[in-house]
């Protein structure tokens, strides 16, 4: 095994250790706990949103100490309401949903999995997490700011983003923290990826082959290659939109635009320059939150029913296809910006296309789960919503892909529906399986079995109830982004919105049982044996937690591909990777 | 049940001494790929991963002067670019040479075939010097720009010149800080350099030159 660049030796400070680290494992921790933080300020930006659409002239307490401005006696303003939204969407997209299953799990598990000792560069890898730390505290500070956050969205459509404070409040310096703020978590990003790659191909143990690769190993690898194009081109996005905010150039605004009775000092700029790169980045960043999802979920449902998938090479080829597919298909978030018409067929045909393999994907997880005798456990329960969650949002995405349906329904909460569903939601049902499986192994603590079951039903149940009208809202014509339903023809709408808004408290709250869970089971669980799930993987053949070089002075060996579960003529149901157990020939 | 059994390997344990004779390859089954037990050097694929980042950044930078360019609002105006640039990409050209005659003499020296590391340091010192004697002309050519009154936001075409110039000088001296480190790592109190480094550092550079004849392409040709 090549080790060439991952010598370190045991951290000899406490600094070293939990703070500075260049331990796989200790910033895979960092990640996941910096993704637990934005996670829940994301939910609470949530909660304000939707108890302000429901009771919008009622104050909320304590909001008038966060901004004066944007709550003035805690009744929020339309524009905060906006700032809100555009931190909330940040906040989740790229600091949890990001963060949490392809950067944290990764870190943790990937040089594992492959049976490396850490990562190719580890000193890459302690700086990629702090420079995606500096990027959180950059983006909070704008709460900080006199005007507050930004309130173009996260996906800060230019000329609003790009004109400065005379457009409204949040776009001075707020933007500009927003701005630089997704700048560093490029970077973060970039040096994160080369990392997960190198490592990949190049710290394999001894007999680890490509396709011996755990399918979370190939999802997070896929991932990787993914993030490392898109944020390539999100960084000089961002450059792009810094210098029109700070040097006065014209590469987003056009000429001619007056705001707040002043024309601004830009010429010829185009704003559908600013969607193509945001959304050449923006949907690939779709599967980055989904592929390591997909993996994980993989990982533990061919664990919970002690057997392979069907096909190990149709599951790997298929999330290949979706990643090489998600570079062609930016076009369709932008059927409504004004583009050649002709372009949107283009882009609604790969669309269409790209749902072939995540059909696959799919039949193969049920196809396998038939007739299979599944264990319940939280991590298999939360694999299961996580297919469940990914189909219902993923039909509705068959509509969203053709134009003329999507006109309708762009602006609506259809579109809010379909994306947390089958991003938002099932990535983070992915995270809570990773979480339940993975835990004894992080922590060398059981997390509460009880508490997980009660923990999946309440948040399965309630995120249906929350995601699943808003597509009812969206076909009834009900616009996104608004901050209260004033208009006559909304008014009918208003009870779905209460419930949704009630849904959303309730569903919120089942996730303190989670919390509860995890800083219990942190302390005070069960100890946990080296491999509690009885799993074939790599990461099962080390002590719970692994020490600081996973495999201590050992460098292992893999006989077997990675799914050796049921295997008629074994010792047990199953053979690790690394077990010397000849394995009988099946006729 | 299972779909993918096979005979596990035979694999005789061998003592490793890092660096020396690799241990023997396990027998694989037949239908996957064979490992093969090269140390294979992350520095070496790693360098490649990220100039694909880098390479996909200027894509997206190309691609945005292209739809600038084409802006209804036809502000498009030529500029002449400074003679300057001609005389530092030849620079850049011979810092190239220089630094792959550097790493012929470290290899040698490295593998003890006849080069000392006193002919090593003195290509890399030339190569460091005629690098920071590029990035030199740039600010230089910076500032001849200026003299014509043409700054970053007068026009689209000096935007992308001063933007696609910086941004391709940073990328150099990024390359500088990896020969330093080379240089570094090569002087006798600290002789822990590997090949692979070298190697990634000098692909590094050479592609920094590729990078910036295309960048003159479109410097000439676009703007």
């Amino acid at each position: 095994m090549s080790q060439e660049a991952a010598h370190h030796g045991p951290p000899t400070s406490f600094i070293r250790k939990y703070i500075f680290s260049v331990d796989h494992k200790v910033i895979g921790k960092q990640y996941y706990g910096l993704a637990l933080v934005a996670v829940f300020t994301g939910m609470i930006l949530s909660w304000l949103m939707r108890f302000h659409l429901v009771w919008p002239n009622a104050a909320i307490p304590g909001l008038q100490s966060l901004s004066k401005v944007g709550a003035p006696g805690g009744v929020m303003t339309p524009e905060y309401y906006l700032s809100l939204l555009t931190m909330h969407g940040t906040l989740m997209v790229f600091f949890v949903l990001t963060n949490a299953p392809f950067a944290a799990f990764g870190n943790y598990f990937l040089p594992i999995q492959i049976g490396a000792e850490d990562m190719a560069f580890p000193r890459f890898n302690m700086m990629s997490f702090w420079v995606t730390f500096v990027a959180f505290v950059v983006l909070m500070s704008a709460f900080f700011v006199p005007d507050g956050p930004p309130i173009s969205g996260w996906t800060a459509y230019a000329p609003l983003s790009a004109v400065g404070s005379d457009a409204g409040p949040g776009l001075g310096m707020g933007q500009n923290l927003w701005a630089i703020s997704i700048a560093l978590f490029c970077i973060a990003s970039l040096l994160g990826a080369l990392n997960f790659i190198s490592t990949t191909l190049d710290l394999r143990s001894k007999g680890m082959t490509l396709m011996r690769m755990p399918i979370s190993t190939w999802a997070w690898f896929i991932t990787s290659c993914i993030a490392l194009l898109a944020f390539a081109v999100l960084l000089p996005a961002c450059l792009l939109l810094i210098l029109d905010r700070i040097a006065g150039t014209s590469f987003f605004v056009p000429g001619g635009l007056m705001i707040s009775d002043r024309l601004q000092p830009h010429s010829g700029g185009s704003p559908l320059l600013w969607q193509h790169l945001f959304w050449f980045f923006g949907h690939p960043e779709v599967y980055i939150a989904i592929l390591p999802a997909m993996g994980i979920v993989s990982h533990i449902l061919i664990n919970s029913m002690r057997k392979p998938l069907l096909s190990h090479r149709v599951v790997i080829a298929s999330m290949l296809s979706i990643g090489f597919l998600s570079y062609m298909v930016w076009g369709h978030h932008m059927f409504l910006s004004g583009m050649n018409p002709f372009s949107a067929l283009v882009f609604s045909f790969p669309t269409l296309v790209i749902t072939i393999p995540a059909t696959i994907l799919t039949l193969i997880w049920l196809g396998s789960l038939y007739g299979s005798r599944l264990q319940i456990t939280s991590a298999s329960l939360f694999a299961l919503g996580f297919i469940s969650m990914f189909v219902s949002g993923g039909v509705s995405g068959f509509f969203l892909a053709q134009p003329s349906i999507d006109i309708y329904l762009h602006a609506t909460y259809f579109v809010v529906g379909h994306f947390h569903l089958v991003m938002g939601v099932a990535a983070i049902f992915g995270i809570f399986a990773g979480t339940y499986f993975w835990f004894p192994k992080m922590s060398g603590h059981m997390m509460n079995e009880a508490l997980g079951k009660i923990h999946f039903w309440f948040t399965f149940v309630g995120t249906y109830c929350i995601f699943m009208p808003f597509h009812y809202l969206g076909l009834a014509g009900n616009v996104r982004r608004y901050s209260s339903f004033v208009d006559d023809y909304l008014q009918p709408l208003l009870p779905v919105h209460k419930f949704i808004t009630i849904a959303a408290f309730c569903t919120g709250a089942a996730q303190l049982v989670f919390l509860f869970n995890l800083i219990y089971s942190r302390f005070k669980g069960a100890p946990a044996p080296d491999n509690p799930w009885n799993a074939t993987s790599l990461e099962w053949t080390v002590p719970s937690p692994p020490p600081w070089n996973n495999f201590g002075d050992k460098h292992p060996v893999v006989y077997h591909d990675p799914y050796q579960y049921g295997v008629e003529g074994a010792s047990a149901d199953f053979i690790m990777q690394d077990s010397p157990e000849k394995v009988p020939v099946q006729s | 049940m299972a779909t993918t059994v096979h005979e596990p390997p035979m694999i005789t344990e061998q003592p490793t001494n890092g660096g020396g004779a690799p241990p023997a390859i396990p027998p694989l089954e037949e239908r996957l790929r064979s490992v093969s037990d090269r140390q294979p050097e992350p520095a070496r694929t790693g360098i490649w991963v990220a100039l694909a980042a880098i390479a996909m950044s200027f894509a997206a930078f190309t691609s945005a002067l292209i739809v600038r360019q084409g802006s209804p609002a036809n502000d498009w105006q030529h500029i002449l670019i400074p003679r300057i640039l001609y005389f530092n990409t030849a620079i850049l050209i011979l810092s190239s040479l220089t630094l792959e005659i550097a790493r012929r003499k470290t290899a040698s020296f490295i593998r003890t075939q006849g080069a000392t590391r006193g002919q090593a340091m003195a290509w890399l010192f030339a190569t460091l010097g005629l690098g920071l004697a590029f990035v030199t002309g740039q600010y230089v050519a910076w500032l001849q720009l200026r003299s014509e009154g043409l700054y970053l936001s007068t026009n689209p075409n000096s935007s992308f010149f001063y933007l696609l110039t910086a941004v391709h000088a940073i990328h150099v001296l990024g390359g500088l800080g990896g020969l330093a480190r080379v240089i570094r790592r090569l002087a006798p109190a600290t002789p822990i350099l590997r090949k692979s480094t070298m190697d990634a550092t000098s692909y590094y550079w050479h592609f920094m030159g590729i990078l910036w004849i295309y960048l003159l392409c479109i410097l000439v040709f676009k703007l």
